[in-house]
């Protein structure tokens, strides 16, 4: 098929690679006189961990429930994002408190460091307690201290997308609002996207095969109506906005954490310098990344793809041109 | 669909030809992409209505299409909860269109090992005439002397979950009936 | 409700939700409000964003815990103790608000000379009779006054208040004499018998180091929360309590809520933006459901339910039951109106407008007395409307054998819960104490229909009504209630039509003329809605409850619901956006009582009329047009001047004075000292739960003396308590809850696979340190045991599970959610076989939120293995029919 070739993934990451600049994702996507760039910040500072994200996420998008299982992480029976969950919030049982807290709960007695020894990573068959992580300074014992984070997740959306560079049907698009979508009456389940996520977001659902993820509800953001989940947000956790508008308000908050002793507090994913180019979907966490299981340093695993392909890649599209247009004349 | 159609919907020639030479974008948009349109945007009814569960009392708005709820999200104008839904508001659609919701009346009778069916309005006049019946049977003109004008034959447990108008009937109702073992989970 | 009755004079949250974000200081106890009022608790991060201190006070370190300031881990059952520890800092260190306390709280009323305080009687009050286990609470009442509550136990003045009403009619005066009616009041609060000395020597013994003895709460981090409260009240600043059934599901729960109330007044916080106590109710319409009650001891508008007493007709039920100042005085048209409503044109003033018709309580009939009375036999038929007692109510089992005991049973719910199949599947199926066979009990499921599909009202947590609209067709033979006990009526009616029998009059004079619509004959909900809120004579809608009329030219449902349709427009049903309204948004929906948000507003602003502070300010005296104004609708007669001050033969709403902000009290004053209403003592007073494993260290008397002991039988044995023998077989303690993820009995939620998923089975929470003494292993099985029954739960064991010390002991407490039965996605054992039946005297609430328990590793026995097991520990703490039911 000539879409084969014309989607080739070292064709469309070549010219990716060869016309990036300051053009933004969209315009790079065809999107002529596009909206602005859309996305979502997520504070996990204000999340109380309700999951109406995952359950208003699963309503709208009509995905089955995947799975009816107590795994001990916490309060976290959803484990991770899938095929079946493009929302998911972690939750985390640390030994540090927020600034202000007083706990005064005192487990000087227990050396929760031995007992829940990798943390929240800890896979819960082998965890001996509810995964309790140190806290970033490594909490000193029995100081009696304790807090619970708790965050929800989603598909990052990135300025460079691997899954998008990989998938050979063109069924991983991106949007005018510089959102990644997956197309599912495209995608042939090949799964290439699924290695390539730096973030292992996109996931193949077991009984058709094909790739799922979070399409940041394109249905919805096209007639200008907030993602199911960002809509459902009890405390506003979860922001659905113009993308530079997000970073300001990111960055305020931030330096108001940071005002108020929260010293912890920094934001994933804003930095269109990062290794993909910054998130369309990022965050502020209160602590490193790898403790909510997010990558510290997500780099876009097809980044070295272009100088290698570049030469293929113009051959790739010269073929297509005559492919189509002895097809047409056939046609004709 | 004629050829031209066809072709100016095939993604290559779009690709070749439009503003998204790499593919990447628009010219991939396979037709349903080109096509969607949120449910909430083609309803024909908004209904408003509010959450089912806790007594927050969150707004909701119940999408209708065919006869059929496709939809229910939280109401942005509420002053209370501003749009907002928590897992269990946000489940409401598959609350009232779920299949383990029972439909048919089902009758279990004395000493029986399982479910039979039962046609509503035959349940109907065997519920009067039972509790008629009880009521009799309970019936109390005085107790210990004193005037009291009441069955203790039959109960009643629920309202809690119920509409305004609905406990005003049960009330009304029962309580001239002569029941007083009127109850509900409110007890705070 | 009583709790805040009597205290405040309705038993309604004071304020709204969004009112919190207006706090300088709130303080969640007794509820876990992220999990279980989530898009409520917007509303605290929204306060917390403008600089709020957020407090949660609770055994668990929850989620609501994760995002608070400051959280508190106390022992389950010791609130009171708690709270009078902050009631007595103030008190100590002169912190109250002394202005406000003392023109708007009844701090300055004497008391009589007889009234002898818990501390006089070690751990009772004056008027305690040890053989029927209740108060005579005359000792309990003002210097020189006999007043009434303005909610809970009014029947307890039944017999004086008629004695004095009626001398005072004879006297044709019009009224009580001045010295019979008001309370003698010294304002200098130095009167050894005036309230607030009395308050004062109540809790002189409840110190930092007795909250830290009682509670476990290290004294630094009590004196924390007593700094962040005395510091965020005042002129400019304002404190609120949050609540849900962690106060309330006690043996001493209503007192619990008169605790927050007395510091809530003491520190000037009640009636005040960002004030109040906050009333958080777990569903759709469960303070509908009081204002309109499902309750047998009550009718709508909290008109007492009458009592059994010789001769009694209206005039002795209302003499014997109304107040003599604020609006409870006019009981006389709310109950005729509502007897109007009801019985139409053949109430009449002739026959007592159908008074007659009402049956009388001689007691208690909580649904708790009803199944003892299924047991017995008296109840043969039972009907359950939305609920799920084999899951949801205390001593699950007793619930069911009750039930397998029955005649006939309905069950009116969306599937088919564990209340409608336990004669086929239930445990006591499982473990063979019962066959299917034997089982006699007929039952009919009726599917019910959604809100989705039918038209109602709703009254969500802060009295405030809001409409929903039928949006499709219930499918099959789903129907609505309204439907069911419409048309169930219309068949009782015809079946006895022409009947001359007098017990079939009340039945057939019922109004019940509503009109249907549709191919399934639904009636009109509006209609319905319509005569709640009355109309006049012509049939013309009221207005207001300051309409009705106690000659039966007016009817009206439900007096405190009147002008809901005023004008005959459906006001629940308003949905002005709430950006194009201010903050109060007093355009949406309908709140009662009319359409007022913040109760007891008038104390918003100082005696002379003026906001305490402009940062506070909600209603105030305008003088140049003589009214009272502001953001809200006044809670006060909006003519009535600050300066008012009524002449001494004035009854009713006249009888208030410009700065009686408490406008139901018979006094118009917050209540401090509760002289009336209360079944169980006029201030709160620290007592152990039912089942403890501690001593009360404050009073020789272990628990509430006046609590409700239901009859132990075979299936509600009580443990042995404190430093009984035997208790230390139950060593730990034990508390239920809810989850975010799922909505109390699961009958709502278990059948959601979105909702199933997310918490998927039955757990118990554990600390490392009891999973270590225990042998419990994470994720393992673990069996939790008391002397109702044995079940089991997976373990996790988690930090945020934390043991306490607690008079120099290690206490481990475990916790439990209470959702899960037999049905369902998702299935476990309910927390609720675990329970007992020793209720709170004032509104018969069951105790599961401070039980004590036995837990260890595995799963639990199966069939009669499993009673075994619980009759064995039953031996072993050597626990008989008296244990426990001693006063």
């Amino acid at each position: 098929m000539t879409r084969v070739f014309l989607d080739a993934p070292v064709l469309r990451t070549g010219l990716d690679r060869a016309l990036r600049g300051d053009a933004d994702p969209a315009t790079l996507s065809g999107h002529a006189d596009h909206p602005p760039r859309m996305g979502f910040f997520t504070d996990t500072s204000v999340c109380i961990g309700c999951k109406a994200c995952e359950v208003a996420c699963k309503e709208w998008n009509a995905i089955p429930e995947d799975g009816i299982a107590l795994t001990g992480m916490s309060y976290d029976n959803t484990a991770g994002l899938g095929a079946d969950t493009w929302r998911h919030v972690a939750f985390i049982e640390q030994r540090k408190p927020l600034a202000g807290q007083e706990p005064g709960v005192d487990h000087s007695s227990v050396n929760v460091l031995d007992m829940a020894a990798a943390g929240s990573g800890t896979a819960p068959q082998a965890a001996a307690m509810t995964p309790t992580t140190a806290g970033p300074d490594g909490a000193p014992a029995g100081t009696g201290d304790l807090r619970w984070l708790m965050a929800s997740d989603v598909c990052k959306h990135c300025t460079h997308a691997a899954c998008l560079d990989v998938c050979p049907t063109g069924s991983l698009v991106r949007t005018e609002f510089g959102t990644v979508i997956v197309q599912e009456d495209i995608c042939n389940g090949c799964g290439y996207c699924i290695p390539a996520c730096p973030y292992g977001v996109i996931d193949q659902r077991k009984d058709d095969g094909r790739a799922w993820k979070c399409t940041l509800c394109y249905d919805r953001t096209s007639v200008g109506q907030e993602p199911a989940c960002a809509k459902a947000c009890p405390t506003d956790s979860i922001q659905y906005g113009v993308l530079d508008e997000l970073r300001d308000r990111a960055a305020e908050r931030v330096e108001r954490l940071h005002g108020q002793g929260v010293a912890d507090a920094r934001l994933y994913g804003h930095d269109p310098d990062d290794g993909v180019g910054g998130d369309g979907a990022f965050f502020l966490l209160l602590d490193a990344p790898e403790v909510y299981g997010l990558p510290p340093d997500p780099v876009v695993t097809t980044r070295d793809l272009p100088d290698m392909w570049r030469h293929v890649g113009l051959a790739a599209l010269s073929l297509a041109g005559m492919v189509v247009g002895a097809l047409v004349g056939r046609r004709g | 669909m004629g050829l031209k159609t066809f072709i100016e919907s095939w993604p290559v020639y779009r690709q070749l030809t439009g503003d998204d030479p790499l593919g990447r974008g628009s010219a991939a948009y396979s037709a349903t992409t080109r096509n969607l349109v949120p449910r909430t945007a083609t309803a024909d009814r908004v209904v408003k209505s509010v959450c089912p569960y806790c007594a927050v009392g969150c707004g909701q708005n119940v999408y209708v299409q065919d006869g059929r709820v496709t939809q229910i999200e939280g109401d942005p104008d509420s002053p209370v909860s501003r749009g907002r839904l928590c897992p269990k508001g946000a489940a409401t659609k598959q609350l009232v269109t779920s299949s383990g919701r029972e439909h048919r009346v089902l009758y279990r009778r004395p000493h029986g090992t399982d479910w039979e069916p039962l046609d509503l309005d035959t349940a109907m006049e065997m519920i009067a005439e039972r509790v008629l019946r009880s009521r009799r049977q309970g019936w109390q003109d005085e107790d210990e002397g004193k005037k009291v004008n009441r069955t203790l034959g039959f109960a009643s447990l629920g309202g809690a979950t119920l509409d305004n108008e609905e406990n005003y009937l049960i009330k009304k109702l029962f309580t001239s009936m002569g029941a007083v073992q009127i109850e509900n989970q409110a007890r705070i | 409700m009583p709790g805040l009755g009597t205290s405040f004079g309705r038993g309604g949250a004071t304020t709204y939700q969004q009112d919190l974000q207006n706090s300088d200081c709130i303080v969640i106890e007794g509820s876990n409000m992220a999990e279980c009022h989530p898009v409520g608790f917007q509303w605290v991060m929204e306060a917390k964003a403008r600089g709020a201190t957020v407090i949660h006070v609770d055994p668990r370190y929850t989620r609501t815990s994760a995002l608070a300031d400051i959280h508190v881990p106390l022992r389950v059952g010791t609130d009171i103790a708690f709270l009078g520890g902050i009631i007595n800092h103030v008190l100590q260190n002169e912190k109250y608000f002394r202005e406000y306390v003392v023109n708007y709280t009844n701090a300055p009323n004497i008391l009589r000379e007889g009234f002898q305080d818990t501390e006089d009687l070690d751990g009772v009050f004056s008027g305690f009779d040890r053989e029927g286990r209740t108060y005579s609470t005359g000792s309990w009442q003002y210097e020189g006054a006999q007043v009434q509550a303005a909610s809970g136990k009014r029947d307890q003045q039944y017999e004086k208040l008629q004695e004095k009403h009626s001398r005072g009619e004879s006297a044709g005066s019009g009224g009580p004499s001045g010295a019979e009616g008001r309370p003698q009041r010294d304002e200098t609060l130095q009167h050894p018998r005036c309230v607030f000395q009395v308050l004062k020597k109540h809790y002189a013994r409840y110190t930092p180091e007795m909250v830290e003895q009682i509670c476990g709460i290290p004294q630094e981090l009590f004196l924390k929360v007593c700094r962040a409260l005395v510091d965020n009240s005042g002129r400019d600043r304002t404190s609120e309590f949050v609540y849900a059934v962690g106060w309330t599901q006690h043996t001493v729960g209503v007192q619990y809520i008169r605790a927050a109330a007395v510091l809530q007044l003491l520190l000037g916080n009640m009636g005040r933006p960002g004030g109040g106590i906050m009333a958080l109710r777990g569903h759709a319409s469960i303070q509908g459901s009081t204002d309109i009650p499902t309750l047998f001891n009550i009718l709508p508008g909290y008109i007492p339910m009458p009592h059994a007493h010789a001769d009694e007709d209206l005039d002795s039920f209302i003499e014997g039951e109304r107040a003599d100042k604020g609006f409870w005085t006019e009981m006389r048209a709310y109950t005729v109106s509502l007897l109007k409503a009801w019985y139409g044109a053949a109430a009449t003033p002739e026959n007592d407008f159908c008074f007659g018709h009402l049956p009388r309580l001689t007691g208690s009939h909580s649904t708790y007395e009803t199944v003892h009375a299924q047991r017995e036999g008296t109840c043969t038929g039972y009907f359950l409307l939305g609920e799920n007692p084999a899951v949801g109510s205390a001593n699950a089992a007793m619930q069911r054998l009750g039930m397998a005991n029955l005649d006939w049973l309905v069950v009116r719910d969306f599937s088919l819960i564990e209340s409608a199949t336990w004669w086929k599947d239930g445990p006591e199926i499982e473990s063979g104490e019962l066959r299917t066979e034997d089982i006699g009990t007929e039952v009919f499921f009726l599917p019910a229909a959604a809100h989705t599909e039918k038209d109602g009202s709703f009254t969500n947590t802060q009295r405030m009504l809001q409409y929903h609209h039928q949006a499709v067709e219930p499918p099959g033979d789903a129907r609505s209630e309204l439907w069911f006990m419409f048309h169930l009526g219309r068949i009782v009616r015809e079946k006895l039509a022409g009947s001359t029998d007098p017990r079939d009059r009340p039945i057939l004079d019922l109004t019940w003329d509503y009109p249907t619509k549709g191919r399934i004959a639904e009636p009109e909900a509006e209609a319905v809605l319509a005569e709640i809120n009355g109309y006049d004579g012509e049939g013309r809608p009221l207005a207001s409850y300051e309409q009705l009329e106690e000659d039966g030219s007016t009817a009206c449902g439900c007096w405190i619901y009147c002008g809901v349709y005023a004008d005959g427009i459906n006001q629940a049903d308003r949905r002005k956006p709430a950006k194009e309204q201010d903050w109060v948004a007093n355009q949406w929906g309908w709140a009662w009582p009319a359409n007022r948000r913040v109760l007891y507003n008038r104390a918003s602003a100082d005696p002379d009329g003026k906001p305490w502070s402009e940062r506070k300010a909600l209603v105030w005296w305008d003088e140049d047009s003589a009214t009272w104004t502001g953001h809200d609708i006044p809670d006060f007669d909006a003519h009535m001047s600050p300066w008012h001050r009524p002449p001494e033969d004035a009854t009713g709403g006249e009888a208030l004075s410009g700065v009686d902000p408490f406008i139901m009290q018979s006094d118009g004053k917050g209540w401090l000292f509760a002289v009336a209403g209360l079944a169980d003592g006029p201030l709160p007073t620290h007592y152990e739960p039912q089942e403890s494993p501690f001593d009360n260290l404050l009073y020789g008397q272990q628990r509430n003396p006046a609590r409700q002991v239901l009859p132990p039988g075979d299936h509600n044995r009580y443990h042995p308590t404190g430093s009984a023998p035997g208790s230390d077989v139950f060593p730990f303690a034990v508390t239920t809850y809810r989850l975010t993820e799922h909505h109390t009995a699961g009958g709502m939620s278990r059948g959601l696979p979105y909702l199933a998923e997310l918490q998927p089975e039955m757990f118990c929470e554990v600390s490392p340190e009891l999973a270590r003494l225990r042998g419990l292993e994470h994720l393992g099985w673990a069996t939790v045991v008391t002397a109702r029954a044995a079940i089991e739960a997976r373990v996790l064991v988690t930090e945020r599970m934390t043991p306490l010390t607690v008079q120099g002991r290690t206490l481990h407490q475990v916790g439990l959610p209470y959702h899960w039965g037999g049905n369902g996605l998702t299935t476990g054992d309910a927390a609720n076989e675990l329970s007992h039946q020793s209720l709170d005297p004032n509104v018969h609430i069951q105790e599961v939120k401070a039980l004590t328990c036995d837990i260890r590793p595995g799963r639990r026995p199966r069939g009669p293995a499993r009673g075994a097991l619980v009759r064995e520990y039953q031996e072993r703490a050597g626990i008989t029919e008296q244990t426990g039911t001693e006063i």
